[in-house]
């Protein structure tokens, strides 16, 4: 799994934080989005799904 | 307008704004049918325009994250009979602006409430939670839980927040309950109004004279260092929008669940049985009650297409988040309250670039009531019959009015 995230699209919502903590982080001086893992192991692909799923702003794309 | 529909006008006619009496926490029924219905419905609307109503969850979503679509009407006017559809945006009116301007306010705030931070204020929400438990559970019985603990909660969560001296919280308290109660009187309210725009333009000026770290101040001196300070109007509006955004979806989220649970014994029991299960509770009544519940509207600012359905620019569009959430395809049994239920992908916070900048503070707010009300309270029940609780159906945050409880001696 290849993580990519659109900082710019990013609106701090903070759902990939809660969905997916070990793979996605929040700047502290912005709020945006900071990617933590670019491939995440196997137990947090689930997750990391999750997230992209719940983005309000559709900034994280994942491919297999 | 009408000229440009390329849908079929429904037959349900007008905006279903009714809910049945008998499921006071279920969203109007003909939302079942405009959920099964092809396309989207063209429906009058009270304000006096048609909308296209979007009810399903796939098109909410992608209605609310389509860039053609303007926020600038406030979100619920459809149903305010006598609305303004075409008032000019305020600045630092986060709700209506669109494309950068609200993308600059919006990055100017989101540091304020990540994950993490928020994470930070849960002891002290806690301890609010708590302190208000003590003095209920000091008194006897019945008492009304929203006045007494589902409004004064949001409320000092917001004067913490935005930095609010403790000298002036009682105050604030009780004049921003005046302006979102709903039993206020024009006169009371008309008061309020004017009192809470005095005391944030007061609190704006001393936080630009003196910058102290909170909320207010921070975000002012993050303006000035990024070079786009803010005017005083921007950032009373700002705080305005906070207060109201932050307080009275709160207070009716706690009054109005609680409510629910009542009636669900089950999940009470669960609930009270590990008090863990707050976290995933909390995303799933956000989903079940859905309390912004007449939807938000957009405007067409081009061609586009929403499903199958093609929309002309200048159409208006309600993105009726509560038929999504309970949309079978994504939530099964979705009329039904699990809160065990992985609910996060709800629409209660609505989706796409406003989607709840305050939600993080919303959830941990609820999860701290949810845990701790029941446990501390484990025998909390109605003091009044069901069918005399009032819920707030022409608000344009659902609710009730009050809630009378009671509970045996023991608690205390």
């Amino acid at each position: 799994m290849k993580v990519r995230i659109d900082v710019d699209a990013c609106v701090g919502a903070g759902q990939c934080v809660l969905a997916a903590p070990d793979v996605f982080d929040q700047r502290d001086d912005d709020g945006m989005v900071v990617l933590l893992v670019e491939d995440p192991p196997a137990h947090l692909e689930a997750a990391t799904e999750h997230a992209a799923l719940l983005c309000p702003a559709m900034a994280i794309v994942v491919d297999r | 307008m009408s000229e440009t529909k390329v849908g079929t006008r429904s037959e349900l006619g007008s905006f279903p704004t009714e809910r049945d009496p008998r499921c006071p926490f279920d969203p109007p029924t003909e939302y079942v049918e405009l959920r099964a219905q092809e396309g989207t419905a063209s429906l009058a609307c009270p304000v006096g325009v048609d909308a296209r109503v979007v009810s399903r969850y796939d098109d909410v979503r992608a209605m609310l994250t389509n860039p053609h679509l303007s926020s600038h009407a406030a979100p619920s006017t459809h149903v305010v009979a006598g609305g303004v559809l075409d008032r000019p945006v305020a600045p630092g009116s986060l709700l209506n602006m669109d494309g950068p301007g609200h993308a600059r306010l919006r990055r100017l705030l989101t540091p304020e409430f990540t994950v993490k931070r928020i994470q930070a204020m849960r002891p002290y929400i806690r301890g609010l939670v708590d302190d208000h438990l003590d003095a209920l559970l000091a008194r006897t019985g019945p008492v009304d839980l929203v006045a007494d603990f589902a409004l004064p909660i949001p409320s000092l969560v917001i004067c913490e927040l935005l930095g609010v001296d403790y000298a002036d919280r009682d105050r604030f308290q009780e004049q921003t309950a005046v302006l979102v109660g709903t039993n206020s009187d024009p006169a009371a309210l008309e008061q309020a109004n004017l009192e809470v725009v005095g005391f944030m333009t007061q609190l704006v000026l001393t936080k630009l004279e003196t910058p102290t770290d909170d909320l207010l101040g921070r975000l002012i001196v993050r303006a000035r260092e990024t070079g786009q300070e803010l005017s005083v109007e921007e950032l009373v509006t700002l705080g305005i929008t906070l207060l109201i955004a932050g307080h009275e979806t709160t207070a009716n989220m706690i009054g109005l669940s609680t409510l629910a649970l009542l009636r669900q014994p089950d999940q009470l029991a669960a609930l009270r049985a590990d008090p863990e299960l707050a976290g995933t509770a909390v995303d799933e009544m956000l989903r079940y009650l859905s309390i912004v519940h007449f939807g938000v509207l957009r405007q067409a600012t081009g061609d586009l297409t929403i499903g199958d359905e093609e929309i002309k620019a200048g159409e208006w569009l309600v993105a009726v988040l509560s038929a999504g959430n309970r949309d079978e395809s994504v939530f099964p049994d979705a009329d039904r309250i699990d809160l065990k239920r992985e609910a996060t992908a709800h629409l209660a916070f609505g989706y796409g670039i406003h989607q709840c900048l305050g939600q993080q503070l919303a959830r941990v707010e609820l999860q701290e009531v949810f845990a701790r009300l029941h446990q501390r309270i484990p025998t909390l029940r109605l003091a009044v019959p069901f069918e005399d609780i009032e819920f707030k159906d022409n608000a344009l945050v659902y609710g009730v009015r009050a809630l009378p409880v009671t509970w045996d001696g023991e608690d205390a």
